[in-house]
């Protein structure tokens, strides 16, 4: 395998964009990732889209050709790759391989998701479909629900509290007020997070992600020739998945992914690295559990030390690791296909020195950790400065 | 998200009996049925096997949001249910008192109408679990 880099980068603002179509979104976000990597759209050789549900959320599939297409760059080969979630992440790697194998040079990878245009329970709908349409949704389980199982259970287990995870959402929402592609532009307070309503006990309003539009673009290169195009190629050190079972009830445990830990070691062993050397994560908080789980998944802390580590400040912007400085998917927002791509797209920005108002001084290395459903799939990618 | 007949109907053994299986080869059991031993895989052979009724709740929420075809259920509890021969299943937890649902509290499996699809005419039938 060969050394890839990634050479540029390109995110719309993440929110809800009534004004745009999903076609804008994603020209928008591919022409600044060209821009990025000052490249002519000619020198790009294959195309990666990612989208978890576009047929459900603006009734438009084959959204490889439409990439390809929008941005001018047929008659280049696409696919679109699909893993809930996690649609962003499977795409990177499947970008990653191409160049690594040595079968092209340079790659576009683009993730989007359209989701204001349909009603909140179509896209509830939509995202259920992430678990198991015939033993979870058919019962009455919601997104929310299945998570909500696995954060009363880790309480139980270690004793994470409600408190604990409100914390990473007042976290991550301070991250994202200095994110200017950020959804939620505003602190908010640990009482408030408290005090919002239900949605799957003991899940709060604040405890879950946003529905958001957006779009990502990541430009690749084999590391040979980042250098014709990009000052500051980032190198790719790692690429790593992982599967489990669809439906949670049919895992060994609910307070940990075995795909994230399975994935983690194989990416660290890849790398040449630790936990402890890692700067800076973008972790999938689809839920505040989620990142609780994941720090102590991906080795940050250990089992049942994610809340107590969080709520000392240990996973602040600056702090022992930094933890979705861009306001991770719970402050920045969660176009679901475009998530893993912006998580590529955020580690670049820190270590090129150019995430502006939450600038990680100093960071050389990041991780980024993509989940697809309840954990089904997890997807880990390791970047370092070059 | 509702489902047509013909899916709705082909899980009726497992929805109305519990009906899993269970591998002769390693003696796992599961619940749903699967065609494949993911342990044994090529070695295993899985026959038709009746799961307990009862068991112990390993997990719950309180569902506030619902799903479309639940609404009028709202809120209602859902959990993880670690059946005596340590399959879990989630499932809906209906007619119990609110401090009895706990981690770790008895359940037996009753029968239910999971819920009526009112454009297509379909009343889907299951199981649902109450405390004991
Ligand atoms: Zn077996």
């Amino acid at each position: 395998m060969r050394k890839v880099s990634v050479i540029g980068v390109g995110l719309t603002k993440f929110g809800e964009h009534w004004e745009k179509s999903f076609r804008e979104l994603a020209v928008e976000a591919g022409a600044r990732a060209l821009a990025d990597a000052r490249l002519e759209g000619g020198k790009i050789q294959a195309l990666f889209g990612a989208s978890m549900s576009s047929g459900r959320l603006v009734g438009q599939e084959h959204v490889g050709a439409l990439l390809v297409d929008q941005l001018g760059l047929t008659p280049i080969p696409a696919i679109r790759c699909e893993a809930a979630c996690a649609s962003g992440g499977v795409a990177m790697r499947a970008a990653w391989f191409a160049v690594a194998s040595g079968a092209y040079d340079i790659v576009a990878v683009g993730g989007i998701e359209k989701m204001t245009d349909v009603s909140t329970e179509d896209v509830a709908t939509a995202l259920g479909g992430a678990g198991d349409q015939e033993w979870e949704l058919f019962n009455g389980a919601t997104f929310p629900s299945i998570y909500a199982l696995m954060a009363r259970r880790h309480m139980h287990d270690y004793g994470t509290t409600e408190e604990q995870m409100a914390s990473v959402a007042v976290k991550n929402h301070a991250n994202a007020a200095k994110n200017p592609y950020a959804q939620y532009q505003k602190e908010i307070t640990l009482e408030q997070a408290l005090k919002a309503p239900l949605v799957s006990s003991p899940l709060k309003l604040f405890d879950c992600s946003p529905i958001t539009d957006g779009a990502a673009v990541a430009i690749l290169a084999a590391h040979e020739v980042a250098n014709i195009y990009c000052e500051q190629p980032i190198e790719i050190a790692a690429s790593a998945q992982a599967s489990d079972t669809l439906a949670l009830a049919s895992r060994a445990s609910l307070t940990e992914m075995r795909a994230t830990k399975i994935a983690a070691k194989e990416a660290f062993k890849q790398a040449g690295l630790e936990p402890k050397n890692i700067d800076l994560a973008e972790v999938h908080d689809c839920f505040t559990i989620g990142e609780i789980m994941a720090i102590e998944d991906l080795g940050f802390f250990e089992k049942g030390q994610g809340g107590p580590a969080t709520e000392a400040g240990r996973t602040a912007l600056g702090a022992e690791i930094s933890v979705n400085t861009s306001g991770g998917l719970k402050g920045k927002g969660h176009p679901v296909g475009a998530t893993g791509i912006a998580q590529i797209c955020e580690i670049v920005a820190q270590l090129r020195g150019q995430a502006g108002a939450r600038q990680l001084h100093g960071a050389e290395v990041g991780l980024t950790h993509n989940v697809g459903g309840s954990g089904g799939t997890a997807v880990v990618h390791i970047l370092k400065k070059t | 998200m509702h489902h047509s007949l013909p899916l709705v109907w082909r899980r009726i053994p497992e929805r109305y009996n519990l009906i899993g299986c269970k591998c002769e080869t390693c003696g796992t059991p599961y619940f749903p049925d699967r065609k494949i031993c993911p342990k044994c895989r090529r070695k295993g052979k899985l026959v038709k096997q009746k799961m307990p009724k009862t068991g112990t709740l390993y997990s719950f929420t309180r569902v506030h949001a619902a799903p479309s075809g639940f609404e009028h259920e709202s809120p209602y509890w859902l959990g993880i249910v670690e059946l005596g021969n340590g399959v879990r299943i989630l499932s809906q937890i209906v007619d119990s008192p609110e401090e009895k649902v706990v981690i770790g509290a008895s359940v037996t499996m009753v029968f239910r109408r999971i819920y009526a699809d009112a454009e297509e005419g379909i009343i889907a039938y299951g199981y649902k679990f109450k405390t004991i």
